[in-house]
């Protein structure tokens, strides 16, 4: 397996926001987590980022522990898990460019990658734009770019569709699916949109803790 | 992209507080920089300039006002007291050395010492070309003096009644230049030295007849002597043999500058300690920019831990933004402080006092330096941590 998650309970206080059902992804497998309103699916894909802890429970990818009992050594994690966010939070100090280089800065490898992968997203022209002068999904291949630039084995995407119409929520499916394939990375898409559910064999159903 | 690269983009969204905290903790440096070298330069100077010197015998007066005039040659003379002092002086058996110094008149407001060989011996000092006075009416000049004066061997000059500029001429007592001395960095440099006739010379005039000519001889004076013990009993004894003597008194450097220090040291230590303040106000600057950089950039700092940045990699780039602000602050402070150094040194210069140069800051350097990056490591440490330990998850949830 290259993803197992075992386990997994998150709460703030003694309010519990997470309760996932165990899973695991093998090679080439994608999925989609959907759940209502307050289940925890962005919760869920901030664990699997590793950046937040879950209270109890565990990730592993590809043999890793996500969060090693003696503290947190993530130093490994920008090579191997790119994360496109709903709010898809880019720096709004840097250039498309640098957007996408720093994620290759803070994982160790080469800045040379992200340019090209820029021009293949078609935005060859738009590289030394801030983020404040790109359009929506202008923004949104940004942050796909800067997800994927590092080749990561797990990519995941927080409800990438909320704010498309069908025909721009398909593409910028299509997109993911696409650069996941390329990068042979394992595919999980929070969504609560049944455009995009139906499009993934694997669904893992969150519920709203009790 | 380089991690100077992110963390100066960073900084050019908040330019007016990165440039005012650089500016207040460049300001902290540079008044730093000042009060280390004056101190430090002004005391080596100080020592320098008394060294070898155990006592200094001359008229009664200020003794402080004596050590300076006849030591360091920055203040009028009290007085004169008869050649023959001189020769009281070697004959006692606790005495070393006597050189007597024959002061009152200057050229171009550096001073005129009619002296003997020994008070260059007893500065070290050697000539750096022609040769020594042979002569009365011959003169040495020290390597400051030949510098703004231009004089050289082969030069001629006429000295100055008085020890400040704009005195009269003695236009009938011509001194022939034949040597200049190297650079010792005492007060040596800043004197034209000569032999003590030149005085009699020049103030005495030609006797009419062998009888005056004895009479002037008589009643020939020194203005002051410098003073070295044979042994440690000397210091004991000396001086209250001098100061039992009506006309005389007895001064010691080491003591009359220990006083000295006790009454300027207040202003020299209040001045060092607004340094320190200032370099406190700096730390609490930088910590306040560094502070509201963390706070008003959490979400750009969530942000790269989202994408790979590690714990410790953030907190390495606060404590980088810290080093660069400590650096360019360190360098304008730098600057500012050698400048200063420099004005306050050319005033001296042209009071022909103590010499102060810019180009001795080395000794402070490491000072300076060590003080700029422990304040801007302690500014970043909290930061740092903070940045760290942040909930990034909720950090990026609120942006």
């Amino acid at each position: 397996m290259v993803l197992t998650a075992q386990s997994i309970l998150h709460r703030y206080g003694a309010i519990t926001v997470l309760q996932a059902p165990d899973f695991e992804l093998g090679e080439h497998e994608h999925c989609a987590v959907v759940g209502p309103s307050g289940s925890g699916k962005s919760t869920l894909l901030n664990v699997l980022a590793g950046i937040l802890r879950p209270s109890v429970g565990s990730i592993v990818l590809e043999g890793d522990d996500l969060y090693p009992p003696a503290g947190r050594d993530d130093r490994w994690r920008g090579r191997r898990i790119g994360v496109v966010p709903q709010k898809l939070h880019l720096l709004a100090s840097l250039s498309a460019l640098d957007n996408v280089a720093i994620a290759c800065h803070f994982a160790g490898t080469s800045e040379l990658a992200a340019a090209p992968l820029l021009e293949q997203l078609g935005l060859a022209d738009r590289v030394w734009a801030k983020p404040a002068e790109l359009s929506l999904g202008e923004q949104q291949r940004v942050a796909i770019a800067r997800a994927v630039v590092n080749h990561p084995r797990l990519l995941l995407a927080d409800e990438p569709t909320s704010s498309l119409d069908d025909d721009n929520a398909q593409r910028v499916l299509d997109l993911l699916l696409k650069v996941a394939h390329t990068a042979r990375a394992l595919l999980v898409v929070a969504t609560h949109d049944a455009r995009i559910r139906a499009r993934f064999a694997r669904v893992i159903q969150l519920e709203r803790p009790a | 992209m380089t991690a100077v690269g992110l963390v100066v983009a960073q900084m050019r969204r908040r330019p007016l507080q990165t440039v005012l905290g650089v500016a207040l903790l460049a300001l902290g440096i540079a008044t730093l920089v000042f009060v280390v070298v004056v101190q430090s330069q002004l005391t080596r100077q100080l020592e320098r300039d008394a060294r070898n010197i155990d006592l200094v015998v001359g008229a009664k007066g200020s003794p402080l006002q004596l050590v300076l005039s006849a030591v360091y040659q920055v203040d009028v003379p009290t007085g004169n007291v008869p050649l023959a002092t001189v020769d009281l002086l070697r004959g006692n058996r606790l005495v070393r050395q006597a050189i007597p110094l024959a002061m009152g008149d200057s050229y171009r407001g550096f001073r005129i010492v009619g002296t003997e060989p020994a008070f260059l011996e007893l500065h070290e000092a050697a000539l750096a070309s022609g040769r020594m006075w042979s002569a009365p009416m011959q003169a040495v000049v020290g390597s400051e003096v030949a510098l703004e004066t231009g004089l050289a061997p082969g030069a001629e000059f006429f000295g100055t009644h008085g020890i400040a500029e704009g005195g009269a001429v003695h236009e009938d007592a011509r001194y022939r230049v034949v040597g200049v001395l190297a650079r010792t960095q005492s007060v040596i440099d800043r004197l034209v030295l000569t032999d003590k006739a030149s005085f009699w010379h020049v103030h005495e005039g030609d006797a009419v007849d062998e009888a005056e000519r004895r009479i002037l001889e008589a009643e020939r004076e020194v203005t002051a002597i410098l003073v070295r013990y044979a042994s440690p009993m000397g210091a004991a004894i000396v001086p209250r043999q001098i100061n039992a003597e009506s006309r005389l008194q007895a001064a010691s450097p080491a003591s009359e500058i220990a006083r000295l220090f006790a009454v300027v040291g207040v202003g020299i230590e209040t001045m060092r300690g607004f340094a320190w303040i200032l370099v406190g106000s700096s730390l609490l600057a930088l910590f306040v920019t560094l502070f509201n950089a963390l706070e008003e950039r959490r979400y750009d700092i969530a942000i790269m831990r989202l994408v790979g940045a590690s714990s410790a990699r953030v907190a390495g780039l606060l404590l980088l933004e810290a080093w660069l602000l400590a650096g360019v602050a360190l360098a304008l402070g730098l600057a500012l402080g050698v400048a200063a150094v420099a004005v306050v040194g050319s005033w001296l210069a042209e009071a022909r006092a103590f010499s102060l140069s810019a180009s001795a800051i080395g000794p402070a350097m490491g000072l300076v330096v060590t003080v700029a990056l422990a304040v801007a490591t302690l500014a970043a440490v909290l930061p740092a941590w903070r940045a760290a330990r942040m909930d990034v998850s909720r950090v990026l949830a609120m942006g």
